[in-house]
């Protein structure tokens, strides 16, 4: 189990050898016909009957509800209004300004973790004694919990007494007096990317310190003894190698981008004056707030096709590229 | 060969260097949290701020397991989180199990809707989610977070474990079906024993899940006494804004068992991080 798996498989099947087969799968363990379709039935189906119940019959009941101007009250009359919750929501400033503030958002931590990452993998990929350590370092701001951390970045990012602010005046002097970083758009949105980008980095690492042991060595020391020097041999041989994976990170990256949540919520509640709510911050107060449930679900069904049709272009984008290349 | 000697020690102090400088970024915030855990309220917010707390104090803890009643949340995370690990693990592998041993009418059918979820994000559901959970009576009850917590991982769990249970050789099946085993038994005696790496992986995840969860019980819980973890320490915050050294002596309350489970079962995490990434 410690060896990775994304450098053995390729989530973009472009690497297939023509002539060579796929490896045929072995056959499905024999048994008696109609015994063994009931028994497999019996194996699926309380996880099955969960999984419809919690995850299925919702996902039909997001688009129904986002038709309707639902009422909050159990028996109370809904009516169908088709699609004037959409119409209502691209007129809604606030709700296109939450997008523009997610775009915002992704294009600033997604190309940032995707860098540092990078780069703190190509410092661990070599025997160097503690790589570990550094390993499990990193690693830790993934798995703390967001709410801990969002918290965690109020505190650093308090006007009076945070330590940001202590940074900037004291130390660096940058900035003249303290900053109010919560009353302000950009200064809000920053704080928010920096806590996205410092949990996050460590998780690109990861997927980047794993498909970078995919990286032929002998191609390497080869290189090496051309005289290629360590920036290019990153360039010419490492990076070619992990780019499906890198494909991979970019597209899941840009999903959690746009989904951001917790930490806005926590550090700036979408305030000041809505300035910095993100989708799913201004969908949650529209349905728990004010109880607008169809509208609600209406934001929340097309933040998740407008991401849709982002991940699917950047994946024919990221295919056509791969193609042309090999 | 002094020269290359030479550039190898120039090139080591360079690394740890930079990663010395990484580490201190990446880890210092916790640091400063577990500093200012320790500290009196009139220091929390002293400029310059300091790293060893002046005249530490354990108040914060007392405080924060006595009156203000983490404990009672700790263990109402605790339970939630247990039960739901439990369920994940069972029911993902009985269905990853039916998918990779049985050719049975449906099997892509299901597998394919199964696949569909993977893709569902969890926030998008939360407004019928809410519904469903008022019409079957799980609003604000701590046991009726559990088949949420369950329903939203069964799809990359099965996903995951499937992956793994087709790496086992099928000869091993076919020898105790041979002794007249039944699926049950394989299932339970072959297939389960020799996946612990992979049930361990699915574990780890399944309880962090459940045990950070936020935006779902904060939207489901009301009673103050049947809060989970997250949700008290961010509503405790909101209500103290700065009362930092208890919110944070409760905030290490909550993230030590998920360090102590990294720490330990850090090549679990490796695996399942990697594997999840192909999610897509």
């Amino acid at each position: 189990m410690t060896t990775p798996v994304t450098t053995r498989i390729d989530p973009l099947r472009t690497t297939r050898v023509a002539g060579v087969p796929r490896r045929r799968k072995t056959p499905f363990v024999a048994g008696a016909g109609r015994r063994t379709t009931l028994a497999a039935y019996l194996f699926i189906l309380p996880g099955f009957v969960i999984y419809a119940v919690i995850m299925l019959y919702p996902t039909i009941q997001t688009v129904l509800l986002s038709l309707r101007d639902w009422q909050i009250a159990p028996g109370a009359d809904s009516p169908w209004v088709g699609l004037d919750n959409y119409i209502r929501a691209f007129q809604d400033p606030v709700f296109l300004n939450s997008l523009v503030n997610a775009a915002v958002y992704t294009a600033v931590t997604v190309p940032l973790q995707i860098i540092i990452g990078l780069f703190l993998a190509v410092l661990l990929n070599s025997k160097l004694p503690g790589r570990v350590a550094f390993r499990v370092l990193f690693y830790i701001p993934v798995v703390t919990s967001w709410v801990v951390v969002s918290l965690l970045f109020r505190y650093i990012f308090a006007s009076d007494g945070g330590v940001a602010n202590w940074f900037g005046v004291d130390v660096l002097h940058v900035f003249s007096g303290n900053i109010s970083w919560f009353q302000g758009r950009w200064t809000a949105l920053f704080a928010i990317c920096a806590l996205g980008i410092w949990k996050g980095v460590g998780w690109s690492m990861l997927i980047f310190l794993a498909a970078l042991t995919g990286v032929p060595q002998e191609l390497n020391e080869a290189a090496a003894m051309d005289g290629a020097g360590a920036f290019r041999r990153f360039w010419y041989i490492s990076l070619p190698t992990i780019r499906a994976s890198m494909a991979v990170v970019v597209i899941l990256l840009v999903i959690g981008g746009f989904n951001v949540f917790i930490s806005v919520l926590l550090m700036s509640g979408g305030g000041p004056g809505d300035q910095t709510q993100v989708p799913l911050t201004y969908m949650y107060n529209q349905a728990f707030k004010y109880l607008d449930f169809g509208y609600g679900a209406a934001i929340s069904f097309a933040l998740t096709a407008i991401v849709l049709v982002i991940s699917v272009l950047q994946y024919w984008w990221t295919r056509r590229q791969l193609r042309e290349d090999s | 060969m002094v020269d290359s000697r030479r550039g190898l020690i120039v090139s080591y102090i360079v690394r740890y260097a930079l990663l010395g400088i990484a580490a201190v970024i990446l880890v210092f915030p916790f640091v400063y949290m577990l500093s200012t855990s320790f500290k009196a309220r009139s220091y929390v917010l002293d400029i310059p701020p300091t790293l060893i707390p002046k005249d530490p104090t354990t108040a914060n803890y007392a405080q924060a397991l006595g009156t203000a009643d983490f404990a009672r949340y700790f263990l109402n995370s605790a339970g939630v989180a247990v039960v739901s690990t439990f369920l994940i693990v069972l029911l993902s592998s009985m269905m990853a199990y039916a998918f990779s041993r049985f050719r049975f009418p449906g099997r892509r059918l299901i597998m394919g809707t199964i696949i569909i979820g993977l893709t569902i994000p969890t926030m998008m559901l939360i407004i019928p989610q809410f519904l469903l959970a008022r019409d079957l009576h799980l609003l604000n009850s701590l046991p009726g977070l559990v088949p949420f917590y369950v329903g939203t991982a069964l799809a990359f769990n099965t996903f995951l474990l499937s992956g793994f249970f087709e790496t086992i050789p099928r000869e091993l099946d076919e020898a105790m079906l041979i002794d007249g085993a039944g699926p049950w038994r394989r299932y339970w005696n072959l297939t389960l024993p020799l996946s612990k790496p992979a049930l361990a992986t699915c574990a780890i995840f399944a309880f962090l899940g459940s045990w950070d969860e936020f935006a779902w019980a904060l939207t489901v819980l009301n009673d103050t006494d049947s809060r989970t973890l997250p949700i008290a320490i961010a509503l405790f915050q909101g209500q103290h804004s700065t009362s930092w050294g208890l919110v944070f002596a409760a905030s290490i309350l909550a993230i030590a068992p998920v360090m102590i489970l990294y720490i330990v079962f850090q090549r679990y995490f490796v695996s399942g991080i990697t594997t999840g990434a192909l999610k897509s």
